[in-house]
């Protein structure tokens, strides 16, 4: 039930934001169509922890803060590879092994890990990461687990 | 010309550039995972301070919080399709490019489904 009123929260602002009425009509209707997708969304059976991370909400939005960091600090080192003359790269394919068991989790790791330019996943899965990364430093920030560590446990979510 | 006014045109000026540094990167890179990451500058920062700067201009109005619906939108679905770019290529067989192995070699050498 937690997850339903949060989805239907989240809607409603959702349809606000994208719509901006504040007409009566406009709005009631609004709310119609916020309700119909609750209640599609609890039929299809879709609705749960894993859909609907509430528990880590605080957790995941410090970590946002972290991957925006780290999304600029890798974008300025690729830039300086682009335009350096003599571009320093040595591209490989690495497998590390993450502490990540759930499947959120590995899927945070995983965007997480694509997201910041110099590193893309291949693969993830039995805890292990697949990762092509552009030079040495790029690799060995992702063995010295740059992300694994931060990504908040999800202990309810494990499976 | 107000202080924000400035900022935001900053903030565009920046991510232009890193528009043209990401193409730059995009030709100049040896083959297809390399250029995956060059990609991803545009991906990225670019994209970020282009809505920040238009973010700027509107102000605290309903078009700044549908821009910050776009670029949270930009952070989910972009290393989605990159994932699976590079899935499909592992898949097809596309070997990555080595620095050791490159003399004399096709940097984009189809060798046949063996990497696995």
């Amino acid at each position: 039930m937690k997850h339903v009123t949060g989805l239907i929260f989240l809607a409603a602002i959702l349809w606000w934001i994208l719509s901006g009425y504040t007409k009566p009509l406009l709005i009631s209707l609004g709310i119609v169509s916020v309700l119909f997708t609750a209640f599609l969304a609890h039929r299809m059976k879709v609705i749960d922890d894993e859909s609907h991370p509430l528990h880590l909400s605080l957790a995941l939005i410090r970590f946002w803060g972290y991957l925006l960091l780290q999304i600029v600090i890798s974008n300025i080192k690729m830039v300086i590879i682009i335009l350096s003359p003599k571009m320093d790269i040595d591209p490989r394919v690495l497998r590390v092994r993450v502490s990540q068991h759930g499947v959120l989790g590995n899927a945070i790791l995983g965007n997480s890990i694509t997201l910041t330019p110099g590193t893309v996943t291949l693969d993830i899965g039995n805890g292990e990461v697949e990762v092509h990364a552009i030079n040495r430093e790029a690799a060995e920030d992702i063995e010295n687990g740059l992300f694994d560590q931060r990504i908040p446990s999800d202990n309810g979510v494990n499976s | 010309m107000t202080i924000l006014d400035i900022l935001s045109g900053t903030l565009l000026l920046a991510g232009c550039a890193l528009g043209v540094i990401g193409a730059i990167g995009l030709i100049r890179f040896p083959d297809f995972y390399t250029r995956m990451h060059a990609a991803g500058v545009t991906d990225t920062l670019c994209a970020g301070l282009f809505l920040g700067g238009l973010a700027i201009q509107f102000g605290m109005t309903l078009a700044s919080a549908k821009l910050l619906l776009i670029f949270l939108f930009m952070l989910f679905t972009c290393p989605t399709s990159s994932h699976a770019l590079a899935k499909a290529a592992r898949h097809g067989g596309l070997k990555p490019w080595t620095k050791a192995g490159s003399d004399g070699l096709d940097a984009m050498g189809h060798e046949g489904a063996k990497s696995r």
